[in-house]
Formats: C-alpha cells, sequence, structure tokens
C-alpha cells in the first residue's frame, strides 16, 4: 500500500517536473516573463521578432523553404519523377539564386488552398508562392506581407464546347463545380446566384465529376483553368473539347507572400520578382547577362546588375538588401527574367503573353516596375 | 450509514472528499472547491501553479495523516492537469496573438473574468456562398447567415445519419441472420458481404460508390426512365412526390384517429389470440382497418393529395422527389459499411442464445420464422442493443467523410465557414459540441430502448 502510493507521488512529481522543465525553458527564451507559454514547436521563426530575420535563417539552412502549388500545370505542378516546375516554381528557384547563387537550393512543400496560409503564419515555410490572391484581409487582419504581384489573374468559367455555352450569363441556373473554401466560391455565388454551387475538397475529385458531366460548368481562377485544361485527359475529350469563356468575373493579383514583420526577408522576396521585371523592361536575359555585365550598355543595367559604370573606379550600385549587389546577375543567368519565366511556363499552357494584363506595361499591359535606383 | 462505525477507507464514495454531512452537501463543496480551484488556476502565474502542485506532491509523500494524504493527491493531480490545460491554452493564445488574428481569440486570459468570450456574432453575418442541398425543406442561399449555413449542415447530417441508421438495421439484421442460415448459398453470400465491407476503409468506399457507380450512370440528357416514373441520372434521381391541396391539414387529423383505431383492433385482436389461443393476425387485421378507412376519409376530404411526376426541363429534374449523386454515394457508403458490422452484431447476439431455446420452440411445433421472430430475436435483441448503439454511433460520426463526395454536411460547412470567416476555434469547438451532441442524443434513445427491452425480457 505504502509502497503503490510512493510511486503514484513519484509519477507526479516527475509528471510536474517535466512540465515545469518545458514552461521554464521557455520562459527564459521570453526574458522570464512568467506567462508566456512554449513555443509551437523547434522550428518556430520568431516571427515579429526584429533581430532575427527569416533571412538569417534561410542562409544558416543552405535551402529555401518554399510553398507551391503541386497540382495547377504551368503554375506549380510536380511531374512523375517529383520534379516541381511552373511560373511559381521559378520565381521559388530566383529566390534561392539570389540569396545562395544556387536555383536548386529550394525545398518544395506542397500547399493546400486551407493549409497554404497557416504555413506562412507558423514559418512552416519561408515564401509561399502559389497562386494566393492579395486581398485587403490577408494584408491586414491575417498578418502577411504581398509583394509585388507576378501575375493578373481573374475568376473564368470553363464549358464543354458541346454544351453550347457562349457566355457566363447562359449558366445562370445550372450547375458549377468549384473548390470549396476559396474565394472562387463566394465571386460564383455573388456572380451566378441562381446557379447551384458543387463544392469539392480537390481538383482531381472535381475533374472527375466534370468529365462525368455532374456539373455543366468549372469555375476557378483563369490561369489555373488554362492549365487543368491544357492536361485535360485524351480520353475525356482533351483540350480542345473544352472552352474558357471570355468574361472574367473577378480580380485576383497573385503574388509572392511573405510573414508580417519582416522587412528585410519580405524586401529580398520583393525586389527579386521586381529585378526579373525590370530586366525584361531593360532586356537582360538569360542569353545576354554576361555580356551586359562586363559591358553595361547603359547606366540602368549596370545598377541592375549591380557592376561599375562610367569613369574608372567609379562604385557599383548596391541594392543593400542584406545579399550579394550582384544577385540579380545569378537570377537572370539560372532562372531568367520575366518574359522568359513567363513564356516557359504560362504561354505553353495557352495563355499568351501578349494583349493580356500580363504585357509589360511598354506593350500595353501593367506589368511595371518601381525605378531600381 | 450503515458502515459508518467501520474503517472503511477504501470506498471511494466515502474516501473522496472525507467530509461528514449528506452526499448532495459535499457534492456541492467539491464543486465549488472545483470552481474556486479552476478560476484561482487560471489567474495565478504558471510558476505558482507549478509550485503548489509540487509543494502538494511533496504533502502527498511525506504525510503520515491518511486523510490529509487523500486530500493533496487529489489536489496535485487537479494542479497537473490545470497546468497542461494552462500551458496549452496560453499558447493557443499568444500564438494567435502572433499572427494579428484579433478576432480569433476565443478563450482570452488578457481579459477580464469570465475568460471566456462566447460572442459567436459572425454567426449572424451573410455566408455569401451557396450550398447545393439542404434538408427537410430548409430554404437556404448565399444571402442567409453563417449560422444558416450551419443549421443547413446539421440538418443534411441528420437526414443522412438517421436515413442511414434505418437502412443499414435492415441490411445488417437481413445478413446477421442469412449467416447463419442453412441455405449454403444465402450464408456465403452474407459472409461475403460482411468480410468484404468490414475491411475495406469506408473512405475508399465512398469514392468508389461515388466515381465509380453514382458518376457512371447516365448523363442527363440520356436519362434512364422507369415507366417516365422513376428518372436516373447522374445528376439526380427523381421518383414521384406529392402535392397537397386544400383539406389535407383535415385528412392528416382523421389518419391520426383512423390509425388510433387501428391500434385498437390490434389491441383487441391481440388479446383474443393471446386468450383463445387461436391466431387472430392482430397486425393484418390493424393494417386492413388502417387502409380501408385511411383510404375512405382520403376521398372523403376530396382527394387533397396527388402525385406528382418528375421531369426532365432542360440540364435537371423538375418535380418529384429527388436525390443528389452526393448524397446518395454517401447514404450508400454508410448503409453498407455499417450494415457489415451490424450483421455480426446480430449473428453474435443471436449465436449467444441458447440452442435449448431454438429446441424447445421446434417442439412447440413453431416453424423457422416463427421461431426466430417470437423466440430467439426477442431475447437476441437485448444482447444486441448495447453493441448497436456504438455501431449507430460509428455511423453518425462517419456521415462527416462525406466531404470526400462533395457532400454539404455539417463538418464541410464548418471548414467553409473557417475558410471564409477565420474564426477557426470557434467553429471547431462548435461542431465539435454538436457531433458530440448528436452522439448523446443517439446513446439517450438507446439507453431507453434497452431498458424497456431489458425489462419485458428478463
Amino acid at each position: 500500500m505504502r509502497t503503490k502510493k510512493l510511486l503514484i507521488g513519484v509519477a507526479i512529481i516527475a509528471a510536474v517536473l517535466a512540465i515545469g522543465a518545458i514552461a521554464c525553458s521557455s520562459d527564459d527564451d521570453d526574458d522570464g516573463n512568467g506567462d508566456t507559454p512554449i513555443a509551437t514547436d523547434a522550428g518556430d521563426n520568431g516571427n515579429g521578432d526584429a533581430s532575427g530575420s527569416v533571412l538569417d535563417e534561410v542562409i544558416a539552412r543552405g535551402t529555401l523553404v518554399c510553398g507551391v502549388n503541386n497540382s495547377v500545370p504551368g503554375f506549380g505542378f510536380v511531374d512523375a519523377d517529383g520534379n516541381f516546375s511552373g511560373f511559381d516554381v521559378d520565381f521559388c528557384h530566383a529566390i534561392a539564386a539570389a540569396v545562395f547563387g544556387d536555383p536548386d537550393a529550394v525545398e518544395f512543400s506542397p500547399q493546400t488552398a486551407e493549409t497554404r496560409l497557416p504555413a506562412v503564419q507558423t514559418g512552416q515555410v519561408d515564401v509561399l508562392i502559389r497562386n494566393t490572391t492579395w486581398t485587403l484581409t490577408r494584408d491586414v487582419a491575417t498578418g502577411l506581407t504581398f509583394a509585388t504581384t507576378t501575375y493578373y489573374d481573374g475568376q473564368g468559367l470553363m464549358v464543354r464546347s458541346t454544351d453550347g455555352f457562349t457566355s457566363v450569363d447562359s449558366l445562370a441556373d445550372a450547375t458549377i463545380c468549384v473548390l470549396s473554401g476559396t474565394t472562387t466560391e463566394l465571386n460564383l455565388a455573388d456572380r451566378l446566384p441562381g446557379s447551384t454551387a458543387l463544392g469539392f475538397e480537390d481538383n482531381d475529385t472535381l475533374q472527375t465529376a466534370f468529365i462525368e458531366e455532374r456539373c455543366d460548368g468549372w469555375t476557378s481562377d483563369k490561369s489555373q483553368l488554362a492549365g487543368r485544361r491544357s492536361e485535360f485527359p485524351a480520353e475525356a475529350g482533351g483540350p480542345d473539347s473544352l472552352v474558357i469563356l471570355e468574361e472574367t468575373f473577378s480580380k485576383e493579383p497573385l503574388g509572392p507572400v511573405t510573414i508580417d514583420n519582416d522587412a528585410t526577408w519580405s524586401q529580398v522576396v520583393d525586389f527579386v520578382a521586381i529585378g526579373m521585371i525590370v530586366a525584361d523592361e531593360l532586356g537582360v536575359t538569360s542569353a545576354n547577362v554576361a555580356d551586359m555585365a562586363a559591358n553595361p550598355p547603359n547606366v540602368r543595367v549596370a545598377r541592375l546588375l549591380g557592376v561599375a559604370f562610367g569613369e574608372e573606379g567609379a562604385a557599383a550600385f548596391d541594392a543593400e538588401l542584406g545579399i550579394s549587389a550582384q544577385f540579380m546577375q545569378d537570377v537572370i543567368s539560372m532562372v531568367g527574367n520575366y518574359d522568359e519565366v513567363y513564356e516557359a511556363n504560362v504561354a505553353p499552357i495557352g495563355i499568351p503573353r501578349e494583349g493580356t494584363l500580363n504585357a509589360s506595361w511598354l506593350d500595353g499591359g501593367i506589368i511595371y516596375s518601381p525605378p531600381w535606383k | 450509514m450503515a458502515a459508518a462505525n467501520q474503517p472503511s477507507p477504501s470506498h471511494p464514495a466515502d474516501s473522496l472528499m472525507g467530509l461528514a454531512g449528506p452526499r448532495v452537501l459535499r457534492l456541492l463543496i467539491a464543486a465549488v472547491i472545483a470552481i474556486v480551484g479552476l478560476v484561482a488556476a487560471l489567474v495565478l502565474p504558471l510558476a505558482f501553479v507549478l509550485i503548489a502542485a509540487c509543494g502538494l506532491a511533496i504533502v502527498t509523500l511525506a504525510s503520515r495523516n491518511a486523510r490529509l494524504q487523500r486530500y493533496a493527491f487529489q489536489a496535485a493531480f487537479a494542479a497537473v492537469i490545470i497546468l497542461v490545460g494552462r500551458v496549452l491554452v496560453s499558447n493557443l493564445t499568444t500564438e494567435l496573438d502572433k499572427t494579428n488574428l484579433e478576432s480569433l481569440p476565443f478563450v482570452d486570459l488578457s481579459g477580464s473574468f469570465p475568460f471566456i468570450d462566447f460572442s459567436m456574432d459572425f454567426l449572424d453575418r451573410r455566408a455569401g456562398f451557396g450550398l447545393p442541398e439542404t434538408s427537410f425543406g430548409q430554404e437556404y442561399t448565399e444571402n442567409n447567415s453563417y449560422g444558416d449555413a450551419y443549421l443547413a449542415g446539421l440538418l443534411n447530417t441528420l437526414r443522412v445519419a438517421i436515413i442511414g441508421i434505418f437502412l443499414a438495421s435492415i441490411v445488417g439484421l437481413a445478413a446477421g441472420v442469412a449467416r447463419l442460415s442453412n441455405n449454403w448459398l444465402l450464408s456465403k453470400l452474407a459472409t461475403v458481404y460482411v468480410e468484404t465491407f468490414r475491411n475495406v476503409p469506408l473512405l475508399v468506399q465512398l469514392i468508389f460508390w461515388y466515381t465509380a457507380v453514382i458518376l457512371k450512370l447516365p448523363k442527363i440528357q440520356d436519362d434512364a426512365s422507369f415507366l417516365n416514373v422513376i428518372l436516373i441520372s447522374n445528376r439526380s434521381v427523381a421518383v414521384p412526390g406529392m402535392n397537397t391541396s386544400d383539406g389535407f391539414g383535415l385528412w392528416l387529423l382523421l389518419l391520426l384517429a383512423v390509425a388510433a383505431i387501428s391500434i385498437a383492433v390490434w389491441y383487441l385482436r391481440n388479446q383474443s389470440q393471446e386468450t383463445t389461443g387461436k391466431p387472430s393476425y392482430p397486425a393484418w387485421s390493424a393494417a386492413g382497418v388502417f387502409v380501408v378507412l385511411g383510404g375512405a376519409t382520403f376521398l372523403l376530404t376530396g382527394s387533397p393529395m396527388t402525385f406528382e411526376l418528375p421531369e426532365l426541363i432542360g440540364r435537371s429534374h423538375e418535380g418529384g422527389l429527388q436525390v443528389t449523386p452526393e448524397f446518395t454515394a454517401l447514404l450508400l457508403g454508410l448503409t453498407l459499411y455499417t450494415g457489415a458490422f451490424i450483421a455480426e452484431v446480430v449473428r453474435g447476439s443471436i449465436q449467444a442464445i441458447s440452442k435449448g431455446q431454438t429446441e424447445a420452440a421446434s417442439a412447440l411445433g413453431l416453424n423457422g420464422f416463427q421461431r426466430l421472430r417470437l423466440v430467439i430475436l426477442p431475447q437476441a435483441l437485448s444482447i444486441m442493443i448495447p453493441p448497436l448503439t456504438n455501431q449507430y454511433l460509428n455511423l453518425a460520426k462517419n456521415s462527416s467523410l462525406g466531404v470526400a463526395v462533395a457532400f454539404p454536411d455539417l463538418f464541410r460547412v464548418t471548414k467553409i465557414t473557417i475558410n471564409q470567416s477565420g474564426q477557426t476555434v470557434p467553429m471547431i469547438l462548435l461542431v465539435m459540441v454538436t457531433y458530440l451532441a448528436i452522439s448523446m442524443l443517439i446513446s439517450l434513445i438507446m439507453n431507453v430502448l434497452n431498458s424497456r427491452v431489458r425489462i419485458r425480457t428478463r
């Protein structure tokens, strides 16, 4: 009896001490504030702590953890061999090239629509580049920082060409398949209040239902629709059996996302993307970047590539981002400028750049960079 | 108390508090101490609770006073539980603070008493999303509130759970009895059914029913029809529905009276059967009375109900009763999966009845069906109900897998609401409480049934 009680007592004390040890160790981290509990995990980024930027952690780790999509061809897609490719994926490569001089120092972390924002909030990914729409709520209340918009998207509707739907309005009382829990679902209810929205958890079950004609239309961002259309199985009719209707009924500016309150890191992400747009405007490509760095044609190119211009001994321009001053040379030579990345990924799924919002402002689009000076 | 003068420290009810006085008073005191302790633990700094727990544990070990030891042990145990809870809760709130999700802290330790903010105001906001189907005639559009959407999800879950429990019971009973049948083919078929459906994960079965069976039904334009009465397509299966006109309410009232008369007939015939010992067919007589009188009142009130045939208009079925493929897939999956488990429950319960009962029933001259219905099943029922309750609970909870086949059930609506409103913690707590309530309701009903069955048979 007595031994039993003793055993129980020892067990309790052990449990209490264990919990106490956890609680106390975290207290130490947080300046002895007795009320502060343990952190979520060892990999916590110390968000909001000005002293430790994610940039330092990324450099110390030696790889960039990039949250991406794995099921949208052209933007973020993983092939049968496990290789990631796409427009968004190339921006991950670009950031890795800027930080490490190695575009492959990236660890891709596939995210669903539901997990992507918490993944940034908890520091599970360093940067999220997964066709994520910049909205006020996400920027302010959710505590995220959006870099420059890399792709201007908008919601559209895809239908079977044999069904005879020619406009969004003609689907007023149709059944429409949509991914549930997305802004897309809300936009659909706004645009076609009489329609029946059939919400799916994932694109694959949705596509099965669409192929079996469970629904008349498939709504999503047009870039995603184009991607799914380009990979539409031949047994089900292939890409040509589908039409993406012309009307765009929402604004979806997509861009890289980082955690709030870490300006050092957010600016690196932001200006890598901006630099690629500047390179496009200045005509610096992966083919000519080496020549241009050795022999810059004008001062704007010199500033972008971080090389001296003009008289002998003049200092080179340094962007002062906490990484190499010549980081854009690596980005452009290893990954390419904005136009090259677009042509390699987005054009093949059937969205040519010319004439869209994503053309350069010099060609009538709205892709426009702030001055690099 | 009879044993008051005897030392009985091991009796849990006595040793719990060790206080004199009536039991209610002791419980009250315990409750007050618990509440005061909980509030104190939430207000006091973490370190203080830690020290208190350590101190109490030391007292437990060092003390030679048995009663004090018991007190200290209980208190130390409570302190440890509170400590763990405290760490988890404050971890949640600080992490939420970090992410600027100001609307979130549902449990707000920095705020004033009572710490828990039960404000669920966001449920009144416009939902903004549509749902493909609702139950029990509820009207819902995207202009309704999150609360209405939640209700729609709840009703959808209840619809599939109630119908599922009903059908799974029938399937399970049939398969369970069939497995014990002397008919070789029948019993082997039942065995194959039970073993197949019990051993494949429900999620896999649901995806199978949805994508490989239901979605493969004819497309809506070339839907199959059965005499133009039942229309079948992969968008909906439509059967005739009812249209009511004036006098329907009156007819329903009269029908109630007819039902009462039928029950009376059943009762009287049953009594005469029991007194005379001759079969008087009480159920058949009652059914006959019900049909004849019910039909007569129907005509008297001017045929207030007409059947409405479904038809194909454009790209959807209109009129009649329509069942969506998502609902059908979920119902089919839940019914056949749970039915296989229920079959085993039924088989086990029947086999638990001693063979002498069957032999005695045979000796009385009862045939196979009579043996089963009058002798075996009534006894097996009392063994069956507790494990059956488990199966019903499983079915109700498993209905949340409907998210995989696009069925707008409670969990699906919860997930959409979380994504659109950002109210993760309140919504998860709400949905947990709701499922808990559904489960407890089922348990309650089954417990009542259990006590009734037991009284009648033992």
